[in-house]
């Protein structure tokens, strides 16, 4: 039976992996490379590289960082941030990624998502959408949480299907970096609606929450970052947990 | 040893290199007839689609150089496809090495979603490829179309059905899965392989 996925995220700036609260407030939590691998070991079943980086520069290197990771980790990883045209996704997975996420530059102008299905697979495709519920509506918001859209979550995860993506990350702004758990109910009605795997992402706090994202939520992987990186969550345990409780999991 | 890798149209051979650097070889990359003789081992890897990848084979007339290989040949996803008799992907005629056909994964319910893609566990393993490796072993995969069960299975897995995780006949072995993005399970599996 296919398991489901635990991925840690890993946010990249000039190298070096760091992890904001609500996206502000950022913390050093170690080498990009060692991190990735010492998850692997641990038993993450996928790494998220996220280039935070805005400079040219920061750029160069987190492509070289690329390049390492793959040479150095026989797990598939994810690679996003500043991926904006079909040349970026060439140069990415080139330097060894399996998949590229694009957020931003989708909502902007939309074809790209079929593009890159068109030129390298739907599965190399994952569309990151930063969404917040205010006023009874899930409103996208582009530049990292930054600017507010009038794009609404579901109807731009269906679109984002039809048009070829592989697998929609869904970051709830509202969880993100509170600890209390995912946003389940949205999670599922994603699950519902679209016919590619959903990835949940923000508010994991404790274990139970991964679970929850599992079966409430109905995600088919759960993404995380603090809460690993500073080793409040171990995997191998998390990974018991969730197969004690029922859910299918690679151990 | 002297690991040749196919060179063709395919994506994503990169990966296959890395797994082989840390394992200590050094491939190289060609579709020389004269090149593949001196390899110890060819691996056959690639993403990509069966039409536009058989057409490329056919041209080159790599068709009958990989056909006529004595020594072990592990082809990969794409690569295990192409060595079945015919893909559903285009509706094109492969290799032929394996007498069976590649379809593709019919959803019966919504949360089966195509493409297979992530993690999941072999059973009826048999053969050297999976020597030393538990039942139940976790692998990743990314795929649209299956080989079914058949009589060069020697692993299995299921998503919607059961279907050919893994195929052997002679010196031609092939993996639906990707060994190089298995974890240590995947590595141990490319060990075996260069053993044999």
């Amino acid at each position: 039976m296919l398991a489901k996925r635990i991925i840690p995220c890993l946010d990249v700036k000039d190298g070096q992996t760091v992890k904001g609260t609500n996206f502000v407030d950022l913390r050093q939590a170690g080498d990009p490379v060692e991190l990735g691998k010492a998850y692997s070991n641990m038993g993450a079943d996928e790494l998220v590289y996220l280039d935070i980086t805005a400079s040219h520069e920061g750029r160069k290197t987190f492509t070289e960082l690329v390049g390492r990771v793959a040479a150095n980790i026989n797990i598939p990883f994810t690679v996003g941030g500043g991926i904006n045209e079909l040349e970026d996704v060439d140069r990415m997975l080139s330097a060894g990624a399996d998949k590229v996420s694009i957020n931003s530059a989708a909502l902007r102008r939309p074809e790209f998502v079929d593009e890159i299905a068109f030129r390298f697979g739907s599965q190399v495709c994952v569309v990151a959408i930063d969404a917040k519920f205010t006023d009874g509506t899930w409103k996208c918001y582009v530049n990292g949480g930054r600017i507010e859209t009038d794009r609404n979550l579901f109807d731009w995860a269906k679109e984002v299907n039809e048009r070829g993506a592989g697998e929609i990350l869904f970051t709830s702004m509202n969880h993100d970096g509170v600890k209390t758990g995912y946003a389940n109910e949205a999670l599922a009605e994603l699950s519902d609606l679209l016919s590619i795997p959903v990835i949940a992402s923000g508010g994991a706090g404790k274990k139970e929450h991964f679970r929850d994202a599992f079966t409430l939520g109905k995600a088919d992987a759960a993404l995380a970052a603090s809460v690993f990186h500073f080793g409040v969550i171990q995997i191998p345990e998390l990974k018991l947990y969730l197969k004690n409780e029922g859910i299918n999991i690679r151990i | 040893m002297q690991v040749a890798i196919v060179k063709y149209n395919a994506g994503n051979i990169f990966s296959v290199v890395h797994a082989l650097n840390r394992l200590g070889i050094n491939p190289i990359i060609t579709d020389d007839a004269e090149q593949f003789s001196k390899a110890d081992k060819i691996l056959f890897p690639g993403q990509g689609h069966a039409l536009t990848t058989m057409t490329y084979i056919r041209e080159h007339q790599l068709d009958r150089v990989i056909r006529e290989l004595k020594q072990p040949v592990l082809g990969i996803c794409v690569g295990q496809q192409l060595m079945c008799s015919h893909s559903e992907e285009g509706d094109v005629d492969c290799l032929g090495i394996f007498d069976v056909d590649v379809k593709k994964f019919n959803p019966t319910r919504h949360t089966d979603k195509v493409p297979h893609m992530g993690w999941n566990s072999l059973t009826h393993m048999k053969g050297d490829l999976y020597k030393g490796l538990p039942d139940e072993s976790f692998v990743y995969f990314v795929h649209s179309f299956y080989v079914p069960v058949c009589q060069w299975t020697v692993a299995e897995s299921a998503y919607i059905q059961p279907f050919s995780a893994s195929l052997q006949k002679d010196n031609f072995y092939a993996t639906q899965f990707h060994p190089e993005k298995s974890g240590s399970i995947g590595e141990q599996i490319l060990k075996n392989f260069l053993d044999l």
